[in-house]
């Protein structure tokens, strides 16, 4: 009998041996930062159906302060974007650096304090904006104590990718590496000017704004949106064994976006009191934003292009290939959104809503999950217990955004022309908005579905060390938990 | 090696453009915006003294920013002076007292830029805020009723307000405002943007 890895070529044999210690030494740091990002999911997903349903029901937990509409809302944004999006990122850009560099991930036990350092940071502020605490600046609401437990942790991060990135043994740099580099000098600086800029008083009045809606316009797109254009560079040519369609419409990409999307958060500002310019810059760097996404898209889908067929097996190419389509079709709607014609009548209303959460959960999200549904079999060396879960993972994921998005999307064009005709009382469009909102609750209940099925695979991928799995675990594996567990039992 | 570090520089660059383009250069452009001195003497606008000041501390604790804008779009731009939001569109030296600002990205509520000039009453105000279903029936706004004390009969408390008979839920008949009740209805009232200025014709 021959042992197929032993035959195997030299250099093949020292790629698999080097790969299985990267992985190795990312395990647990990795593990630790998607796991805190499944509880902040879970954490923001709550938040986020409170909200949702005290904006149909008043009366639902009325009267409690702590738990009023103005306080469970910016605990929902917080949550999903510094708890889940910064924990799910982070444990993505360090693996995949790692694995890109070919070497191992650095100072795991630093990396490791300071991903609990980051989650203390996360609940100190939703707790302090329950508390009333809040900064008042959208999107940077946290108290200031809660920031530096945040930033610091992300120094750790931004060491390490350096350290892989100008140490890495691999001769070449793959498009995903560009993407990790710009992510993480963009959030640093990003996060700490937007606070000096608000919250710490070094710019005044409308300049303020400004800096508010370039934060937070960009925390998305130099934060997540990379991030995720990372993961589905790396995901989709692995799945599907194939390179990336084009390496010059990558680079062509990757420096139009950085270019373009630092220019666009002004378009949140539409019609308000800054001076034109400010906002035509925001409406041309929304536009010119056609040109990454294309590229981006072209990128993406052409490798794809032959290889639709393996959407039927792979959860993780699953997850991926609806982000990466979401990327395209969310990017188009947001560059549309921002031209002024179209914020006249959706500026303001759920229409925003609706294209936040697609981006977000349609896109960035997804592939986050995807990463997951990748890497967690080869960190913990064990295979995701069951397709069944994974498969209501997917389908509640995306019909629950595709309900979130239609529903809200829809209500918000009805919305701003109501709003647009002075003869419409008001209330008779807050009647009008009820059943979308009624809608956005059942969608949300659709999310939490998909959530906890994950949630559930999660635990026994990270808790059920014994069984090892010979086959990875695709949507027509068939595995029985019970199964399973009777052999757990009989092992032990 | 120098391809990496230009590749740094590079993403460096991207960021610190936007940063000076959009945030520097218009606060180059309106920091010296001074206050407009009016004819009696008195200037627009004024930094908030008192209860207004402290009322702006419980608007923002209370977050009503994710449902309330304080901005009016200009004449022909959205329909938000023929509603009657206010009397011209808002321009950049009617925020330079603000900290942080309240602009707002979202109406699920009205405007209230100049709700002081809407709805000038105190009484409305009280009553609105402790259950918005007295004054607005059907409005999707919490109530807030923490901010109140009530007497349930009996003779009315000092400084109380009379619940409208058959609007009264569980008894109460009069509601008197604690003193964070007390600001935010004196911070709602003093937000009036209707002082016309040079720069503000529409």
């Amino acid at each position: 009998m021959s042992d197929p890895q032993v035959a195997a070529p030299q250099e093949e044999r020292e790629a698999v041996v080097t790969r299985i210690a990267v992985d190795r030494s990312a395990e647990w740091v990795v593990t630790i930062y998607w796991a805190s990002a499944l509880f902040w999911l879970c954490f923001a997903t709550l938040a986020g159906l409170i909200s949702s349903i005290k904006l149909h029901s008043p009366d639902f937990l009325g009267g409690v302060e702590w738990l009023t509409f103005g306080r469970v809302r910016p605990v929902h944004w917080d949550s999903a974007v510094y708890g889940f999006a910064g924990t799910a990122a982070s444990g993505t850009l360090l693996w995949l650096q790692a694995r890109l560099c070919q070497t191992k991930l650095p100072f795991p036990n630093l990396l490791i304090a300071g991903g609990v350092v980051y989650n203390l940071g996360v609940l100190l502020g939703v707790i302090g904006v329950l508390r009333g605490q809040s900064t008042g600046v959208e999107a940077l609401e946290m108290p200031l104590y809660a920031v530096p437990l945040l930033v610091i942790p992300y120094v750790f991060i931004v060491i390490a990718n350096f350290r892989m990135f100008f140490t890495r043994r691999s001769t070449h740099t793959y498009v995903s590496q560009w993407y990790l580099m710009a992510v993480t000098i963009w959030f640093p600086i990003l996060i700490l000017a937007a606070e000096a800029c608000t919250n710490l008083g070094a710019v005044d009045g409308v300049s303020q704004a400004i800096a508010n809606w370039w934060y937070g316009h960009n925390v998305v797109g130099l934060f997540a949106t990379p991030t995720g254009i990372a993961a589905a560079y790396y995901l989709i040519p692995k799945v599907i064994g194939k390179p990336v369609h084009s390496y010059h419409l990558s680079l062509l990409g990757f420096w139009s976006n950085a270019i373009f999307y630092n220019w666009a958060g002004t378009h949140h500002l539409t019609g308000g009191p800054l001076p034109a310019w400010t906002i035509t810059v925001g409406v041309v760097g929304s536009m010119m934003m056609f040109i990454p996404v294309v590229t981006i898209g072209i990128n993406h889908h052409m490798t794809m292009l032959g290889s639709f067929h393996l959407l039927k097996t792979s959860p993780t190419l699953r997850f991926a290939v609806m982000g990466s389509m979401v990327y395209t079709l969310a990017s188009f709607q947001g560059s549309l959104e921002s031209l002024r014609s179209h914020q006249e009548i959706t500026h303001f209303t759920h229409y925003t809503i609706g294209h936040v959460h697609f981006g977000m959960y349609g896109f960035f999200a997804p592939l986050m999950f995807a990463m997951m549904y990748y890497a967690m079999p080869r960190l913990t060396g064990n295979e995701w217990s069951s397709a069944r879960l994974i498969r209501i993972h997917f389908w509640c994921t995306f019909f629950g955004m595709l309900l979130y998005t239609t529903a809200m999307c829809w209500a918000g064009i009805q919305q701003g022309r109501m709003m647009n005709d002075p003869k419409i009382p008001f209330l008779e469009i807050v009647a009008f908005t009820k059943p979308y909102l009624w809608l956005r609750t059942l969608a949300g209940l659709i999310l939490v579905s998909g959530t906890i099925a994950f949630l559930i695979n999660f635990v026994r991928i990270v808790s059920f060390h014994k069984i090892r799995f010979a086959t990875p675990t695709l949507f027509n594996t068939d595995r029985d938990w019970n199964e399973l567990m009777r052999k757990e039992k009989e092992l032990s | 090696m120098r391809k990496n570090i230009l590749l740094a520089l590079g993403i460096f660059t991207t960021i610190a453009l936007s940063l000076s383009g959009l945030i520097i250069v218009p606060n180059w452009q309106f920091q010296g915006l001074k206050p407009i001195v009016k004819a009696d003497g008195s200037q627009y606008p004024v930094p908030l003294t008192g209860d207004a000041a402290a009322g702006r501390k419980v608007y923002i604790d209370q977050g009503c920013i994710y449902c309330h804008t304080q901005q009016i779009r200009m004449k022909g731009y959205g329909a938000d002076i023929r509603r009657n939001w206010g009397t011209r569109r808002s321009v950049p030296r009617d925020y330079i007292y603000e900290k942080p600002h309240q602009l707002g990205t979202m109406r699920t509520g009205p405007d209230l830029a100049s709700i002081g000039s809407r709805q000038p009453s105190i009484d409305w105000q009280a009553l609105h805020l402790y259950d918005p279903q007295i004054t607005s029936p059907g409005s999707v706004m919490p109530a807030f009723p923490y901010l109140f004390e009530t007497a349930q009969g009996g003779p009315p408390p000092p400084n109380s307000i009379a619940v409208p008979p058959g609007k009264a839920k569980a008894g109460v008949t009069y509601i008197v405002p604690t003193a964070r009740g007390r600001q935010l209805i004196a911070y709602l009232i003093s937000l009036n943007k209707t002082f016309p200025l040079p720069e503000a014709k529409q």
